[in-house]
């Protein structure tokens, strides 16, 4: 077993926050290092505070740990202090559990989920003594996968990912280590003839084996060149959550990380079908945790960390089937475990009052922060976005907010959406004045934070065809709200700088040719883009044209319907025609309801793969208006057939609507 | 009205190995979850955001290891102290051993105010045996050592002399000189990292820093806060008063 740690002890003294890597957390598997085992090392291309809490990293790492033929350790990115000593003392990128040189496994896994992180991995594959380029690596070096929601469109990282896994990861991360343990010990086996294998597992994608036309700017075509590769690859959707209760030992830093508290997973996948929201429209159909399983895993979390908050964690917690029951029984279960007092935190809070009062009524231990997502200033916007929430929906969960003793609450909103005038974006500030004016009744130091970001269109979005606002139209955006939020009391404006959106656009939406980009940022030193502190605009600008692209090409050209997108040949089970249908309904400003609760409009996500929505109720929640089918001024039920909890996915007839399935 | 004064532990602890990269701050997170998943009766405070009752002594310097930590924790009634060390040490990370609980008399002063002076062993780097002991007679033979301090962005000049109250060579080590060193914490104080640095020789470094005692002065004798492993409750009752 090979170890850094004699060589990097001496340095941690010399860097800033050592306990990043020093490993130990509570549940790390540290499973012993025999090289007969195939070895996984689940990388997070950041820092270790954002990178530990990564759900699916750690969903992973439990699932590999926990097979006998197979054992997996984590790594994260060393801050640019601890990289300087390690690149001058030699000393490669290592794992936390045993401190193993991550050259040394047989896979580095990566967790892509933001485009900003992207030089970061290539810096970590060169650390760790791996070429980064997947036609330079021979039969003796780790395999480079990635999953994540980033990789819906792998193609800027097509010469540097030897795979990649789309969806989720739980089945297909024992596929690959079938495959790997069967090569184990056949070192005589061309990498090609592995990689090949890996490409045959459904829903991973080698990039190395599907060969790219261009014409022009647009791709023209993307296809395997041996016919026994599929020509399309389709995402992975776990029909029950019920059946992976993961992480089942939720790992507890020894330092303080983001989101440091125990984190429940309630539901997988949101069908409110707002256009802007990638997460929301790659990870459908809703499937959701049996209730007395969110109970079980929450009770004994809490009891096994010490944590004394859980965040029940989905793209909309307050949609969970019956959410007030469940989060009254999970701090009632609390209370009668003696720890002390215990807060539950619902991520994503619903913008009605029936979120707030539910946190009002959680938050015992402490309160976090109130956020709210509007999204958009003006009822037209909402509409083109599909997020519904009417203003009233707004003031009344602001008037919860500051009657339930709140002294300020933060709106989220975007900047830069299709058809977006300076009048919608000025509605912005007339919102935040309101609030403000509604917070006054309560308290004197009432106050509204306002943050604006950017919008970046995303594959299989309805947007993904919109072309994206320029850095200078966002900056005049933000600019006009500035102004206009400057002599409001109470209000604060915070953006995200248009620069870094810029690069995440060019990312985004980016095609193979952004390969060799992307490298050279990273060579010039560009990590860490996702800190404002390392973020630099013109590493990215003199990238682009050194390789002769335009920011106007992949970002703020409007894409056709005829045209191929660099990802057509990767597929989320949406049709790419509901996805068109769905985006010319935006430009008409119409809104489409929620198909949990409504009939199903064959998006795709369901019927493509046989499975459906996974719900306890199909009642609406209470209170939520947003495209939940019902009659917009009276937050009650709406009429639709129940579907039994924790049915098995059987074989439905196509098409399969929720709706359809007999109670 | 004074609210009833509610039962107080202290609890000495051990920290070494790979967890002295932990800050002092993340420490007391660790005790914090440590205390709950032992379900002990955890005193909190008031208000919107209440906290357990925790308070701990001089922070020790991330990377330095201590034979001698400690941490009083306010409770609503007093647990049982059997094998409460034992149980403390397995509900927390590899390298900090809970060595001994002791009950806090009332009205017993805080580590804040009780410590005067902390024994170091303190490993130097980068030269010789005979230069670290002609600096550290130099040190003892002066009248005066000043030292320069940035403190909220000022610069003042202090002597510290005074703080060092005692220093002892023990000879070489593999890399280095293991010095033995007892400074003051209260009105002049020195940490280890400035006592290298006044030791005046250039280049000398710090190896391996560890703290083996914290001192209380009480009528004159000084004695630590919690001595030896796990004493019996009635006996600490009494020395700690």
């Amino acid at each position: 077993m090979t170890t850094v740690w004699p060589r990097l002890e001496p340095l941690l003294p010399r860097v800033q926050k050592p306990a990043r890597y020093i490993g130990g957390e509570d549940g790390a598997k540290a499973k012993f290092p025999d090289p007969a085992l195939v070895s996984w090392c689940f990388t997070y291309p950041d820092t270790y505070e954002v990178g530990l809490p990564n759900q699916g990293l750690q969903i992973l790492y439990e699932i590999v740990n926990e097979r006998p033929d197979a054992r997996a350790d984590r790594s994260y990115a060393p801050w640019v202090d601890l990289e300087e000593l390690m690149r001058a003392e030699g000393v490669p990128l290592f794992s936390v559990e045993h401190h193993t040189p991550c050259g040394e496994f047989d896979v580095l896994a990566f967790n892509l989920s933001a485009e900003l992180t992207y030089t970061n991995l290539l810096n970590c594959v060169d650390l760790a003594g791996v070429p980064v380029r997947t036609a330079d690596r021979e039969r003796h070096h780790p395999f480079v996968i990635a999953g994540g929601h980033c990789t819906y469109n792998p193609e800027p990282l097509a010469l540097h990912l030897d795979a990649v896994v789309l969806g989720d990861g739980e089945e297909v991360v024992g596929e690959i280590t079938d495959v790997l343990v069967a090569y184990k010990d056949r070192p005589e086996v061309p990498r090609s003839e592995i990689l090949a294998e890996l490409a045959r597992i459904e829903s991973v994608y080698v990039p190395s084996l599907y060969g790219v036309d261009y014409d022009g700017p647009c791709v023209a075509s993307v296809a395997p060149a041996d016919p026994s590769i599929p020509a399309e690859v389709e995402k992975r959707t776990l029909a029950d959550l019920g059946e992976w209760p993961y992480p089942k030992e939720q790992l507890v830093p020894l330092t303080e990380v983001v989101h440091d508290r125990l984190n429940v997973e309630v539901f997988r996948g949101c069908t409110r079908g707002c256009r802007f929201c990638q997460a929301g429209m790659i990870t459908r159909p809703v499937r959701e945790r049996p209730a007395d399983q969110v109970r079980t895993m929450v009770a004994n979390g809490l009891e096994r960390t010490g944590y004394d908050e859980v965040s029940l964690t989905s793209l909309s917690t307050a949609d969970f089937s019956d959410i007030q029951n469940v989060v009254t029984d999970i701090m009632d279960d609390g209370d009668d475990a003696g720890c002390g007092p215990v807060s539950v935190s619902l991520p994503s809070l619903r913008v009605d009052a029936f979120g707030v009062g539910i946190a009002a009524q959680l938050q015992r231990a402490k309160r976090s922060g109130l956020t709210f997502a509007p999204e958009a200033g003006s009822w037209r916007m909402r509409q083109i976005i599909n997020k519904l929430i009417r203003e009233e929906d707004l003031y009344q969960a602001v008037e919860a907010a500051f009657s339930e003793g709140w002294g300020r609450v933060k709106l989220y909103f975007l900047v830069g959406l299709p058809s977006e005038t300076d009048e919608d974006t000025l509605a912005i500030a007339e919102l935040a004045k309101n609030c403000v004016a509604i917070g006054k009744r309560h308290s004197n130091r009432a106050s509204v934070t306002v943050s604006v970001g950017g919008f970046v269109p995303k594959p299989f979005t309805p947007f993904q065809w919109f072309g994206q606002n320029t850095a200078e139209e966002l900056q005049r955006k933000v600019n006009l709200l500035r102004d206009a939020t400057r002599r409001m009391k109470g209000v604060q404006l915070k953006w995200h700088d248009p620069k870094a959106t810029l690069v995440e656009g060019i990312v985004s939406r980016g095609d193979r040719r952004l390969g060799p980009v992307i490298e050279q940022v990273w060579r010039n030193g560009g990590t860490f883009q996702e800190w404002s502190e390392h973020f630099d605009l013109d590493l990215w600008l003199a990238a682009m044209a050194d390789n002769g692209l335009t920011v106007e090409d992949y970002v703020y050209r409007h894409r056709t319907e005829a045209e191929v997108l660099p990802w057509d040949h990767i597929s989320a089970g949406l049709h790419k025609d509901f996805l068109w249908q769905d985006w010319q309904d935006a430009l008409a400003e119409v809104g489409l309801e929620d198909c949990r609760w409504t009939p199903c409009y064959d998006c795709g996500a369901c019927t493509g793969y046989g499975i459906e929505h996974v719900v306890a109720s199909a009642t609406p929640p209470a209170g939520g208006s947003q495209g939940t089918g019902q009659d917009l001024a009276s937050g009650g039920e709406v009429p639709v057939t129940l579907l039994p909890t924790r049915q098995a996915p059987a074989p439905v007839p196509a098409p399969a609507r929720r709706s359809g399935v007999p109670a | 009205m004074t609210p009833p004064r509610r039962p107080q532990i202290r609890i000495k602890f051990t920290k070494a190995g790979k967890v002295r990269f932990v800050s002092h701050r993340d420490v007391a997170r660790l005790f914090e979850r440590a205390l709950r998943k032992l379900r002990l009766p955890v005193a909190y405070s008031e208000g919107f955001s209440p906290r357990p009752k925790l308070s701990f002594g001089l922070a020790l310097s991330v990377s330095h290891e201590s034979d001698a930590e400690y941490l009083d924790v306010e409770l609503t009634e007093l647990p049982d102290l059997e094998g409460l060390p034992e149980a403390l040490t397995a509900a927390l990370p590899d390298g900090i051993t809970v060595v001994g609980v002791v009950a806090l008399a009332p009205g017993t002063a805080s580590l804040q105010q009780a410590i005067t002076s902390c024994t170091w062993r303190i490993e130097v780097l980068g030269a010789p045996t005979a230069d670290v002991t002609a600096a550290v007679a130099a040190m003892l033979a002066s009248s005066e050592l000043p030292l320069e301090r940035v403190r909220k962005g000022k610069t003042a000049v202090a002597d510290v002399r005074p703080a060092i109250l005692d220093v002892t060579i023990e000879g070489p080590t593999a890399h280095g000189v293991q010095l033995v060193a007892n400074l003051a914490t209260e009105s002049v104080s020195l940490r280890p990292s400035e006592f290298v640095t006044v030791l005046g020789i250039e280049g000398l470094t710090e190896g391996l820093v560890r703290r083996t005692h914290q001192w209380m002065t009480i009528d004159g004798a000084r004695q630590e806060p919690v001595s030896g492993p796990a004493p019996s409750i009635g006996h600490e009752l009494q020395r700690a008063s």
